[in-house]
């Protein structure tokens, strides 16, 4: 990555934020409008995430995880409670916070190349200028040669790979990650959190991600919260005390296992 | 390296075309032509029930060099193209709107259903009393025939975009143009050009059912003529020149699909 492009990066992030909290989660419930009763999803979910922490989000299915990552990232209003993004109300998406979906969620029209520019050309920014970010995320996320590749043939942790290249093209403070490896199979899916992690140290964000494997949450996130099943409520919010960088080594330590084991009881 | 790969791409389209037997089609065609020459020479049919090829070559090449066959298509190729652009427009922009509002759709669904329970050759008269023998009352009934597949299939392709994909859009922050023009235009785009193929061969039927109601020009009206006078061989004109238009008219929509559809088809590596 070359400088002139880093400052380019910089000249389009928002303004410089405080030692404040990132996000703030208020008192959040969400109903569904079902039968008489109303399917209550979530119940006064409440917390805070600081500035480029990296939090996962566990629970059993049904827990609502996912319903929680789409309110906050406005794609859903709440019933009751808000979301408060750097000191002001959410109303909506917004171009701060990128969003990763449980399936890739390409467009198989487009190449690779293309998929990552859509949220610059959407912002009509020139596609000499769009091609350059995209080239650098390409090399971030490991898919040169592949730019002029179609949707249909990647594999599917490629298709994952060029889903956060475009969740990150237009540089967003929040990033918020939905199951995102939960298709792939086992070994790729650990690969995945390490390029994860990687890409996550290159470009410091603040990252949610919703997952329900356990040993993914421990190896990947400073804090877990644990979701209980319907209505999610926070049963647990746990910092992960293990030293950065992670190692892949780290999945078999002792005090992996203790946290994991933690994590295992608070679901239930 | 590019070009080794256009040659592989090359050889592949060959071997396609010929797995789907495209090579067999001159040779059946071939083979029509000599059993309708058999039967005309041996069955004992008089010219005017049935002609045989040479005499329906002959014929044609005649009309063509007075001039007389080229006028006719054109009229005819104007109306169907006038109601293809006309048919395909009506039909897109009220097919959006009705896959935009269920509502407007559960409103508006009797009338266009009862409209395509009516044939269109009830219809054509009316329409010819109502706008007169010229270009205009054949135009709308182009329009006419083509309006229901392509409205169809726009609904049919907008309503299957992806909600993922729309969620996308969303959280991208784009404007309701912008998910038209990014999102909703190229995934819609297969069904909706499958309802176009459709259209297209319709609309030649569209323009001959609106020339036998009542004109006095175009290829419906040169089989009336050829009727009226049993020159049988220039109704066979007609017909195969109707034919090939419309064959025309589908292969230049496969054309585009090709084009704008390139990225579904699968190279075929299966094999």
């Amino acid at each position: 990555m070359n400088l002139s492009n880093s400052s380019l990066v910089l000249e389009t992030a928002p303004e410089p934020h405080g030692n404040g909290p990132d996000l703030v989660v208020n008192n959040l419930s969400l109903t569904f409008p079902d039968r008489d009763q109303g399917l209550h999803v979530l119940k006064d979910i409440s917390f805070l995430v600081d500035p480029e922490d990296f939090v996962c989000i566990l629970g059993p299915s049904g827990s609502g995880k996912s319903t929680l990552l789409r309110v906050l990232a406005g794609l859903l209003t709440p019933t009751t409670g808000e979301v408060i993004y750097q000191g002001r109300g959410l109303a909506g998406p917004r171009r701060e916070i990128g969003f990763v979906f449980q399936k890739a969620n390409l467009m198989p029209w487009r190449t690779v190349r293309e998929n990552i520019t859509l949220p610059l050309e959407l912002q009509h920014i020139s596609k000499s200028v769009a091609d350059q970010q995209a080239q650098e995320l390409v090399n971030l996320v490991g898919l040169e040669g592949f730019e002029d590749s179609l949707p249909r043939d990647l594999s599917g942790g490629m298709e994952q790979r060029v889903a956060i290249a475009r969740a990150l093209v237009y540089d967003p403070r929040i990033l918020l990650l939905d199951e995102p490896f939960g298709a792939l199979d086992a070994l790729t899916r650990e690969r995945m959190g390490s390029e994860l992690l990687r890409i996550w140290q290159a470009r410091r964000k603040t990252v949610l991600m919703v997952t329900h494997a356990i040993p993914e949450a421990v190896f990947l996130a400073d804090r877990v919260l644990v979701l209980s099943p319907r209505p999610g409520k926070i049963r647990l919010d746990m910092p992960v005390d293990l030293p950065r960088p992670r190692e892949e080594g780290m999945r078999y330590s002792v005090e992996f296992g203790e946290i994991a084991k933690r994590l295992r009881y608070a679901i239930g | 390296m590019d070009l080794t790969n256009t040659r592989k791409t090359a050889r592949a389209s060959h071997r396609w075309l010929w797995s789907r037997g495209v090579y067999l089609v001159p040779v059946s065609a071939g083979l029509a032509i000599l059993v309708w020459h058999l039967v005309s020479r041996y069955g004992g049919f008089p010219a005017f029930i049935l002609p045989s090829p040479t005499l329906v070559w002959e014929r044609f090449t005649n009309a063509l060099l007075e001039g007389r066959l080229a006028y006719h298509i054109a009229v005819t190729l104007s109306e169907v193209l006038a109601g293809l652009a006309f048919g395909v427009t009506a039909a897109s922009t009220l097919g959006y709107l009705l896959a935009k509002s269920e509502t407007f759709e559960r409103f508006l669904a009797p009338y266009i259903v009862a409209s395509q329970s009516i044939p269109i050759v009830a219809i054509a008269p009316l329409l010819v009393i109502w706008f007169g023998p010229g270009l205009l009352s054949k135009v709308l009934i182009c329009a006419l025939i083509v309006f229901f597949p392509v409205l169809i299939n726009t609904i049919v392709g907008l309503r299957s975009v992806p909600d993922e994909l729309r969620d996308l859009m969303r959280s991208l922050q784009a404007t309701g143009w912008q998910t038209f023009k990014y999102l909703e235009v190229p995934s819609a785009m297969p069904v909706f050009l499958g309802g176009l193929r459709i259209g297209a061969t319709l609309a030649v039927i569209g323009a001959v059912v609106g020339e036998f109601v009542g004109a006095d020009r175009g290829l419906g009206f040169l089989i009336n003529i050829g009727r009226g006078q049993y020159d049988t061989a220039l109704v066979f004109v007609a017909i195969f020149t109707l034919v090939a238009m419309a064959l025309a008219l589908y292969g230049l929509v496969v054309l585009v699909e090709m084009r704008l559809l390139s990225w579904q088809q699968r190279p075929d590596n299966s094999r």
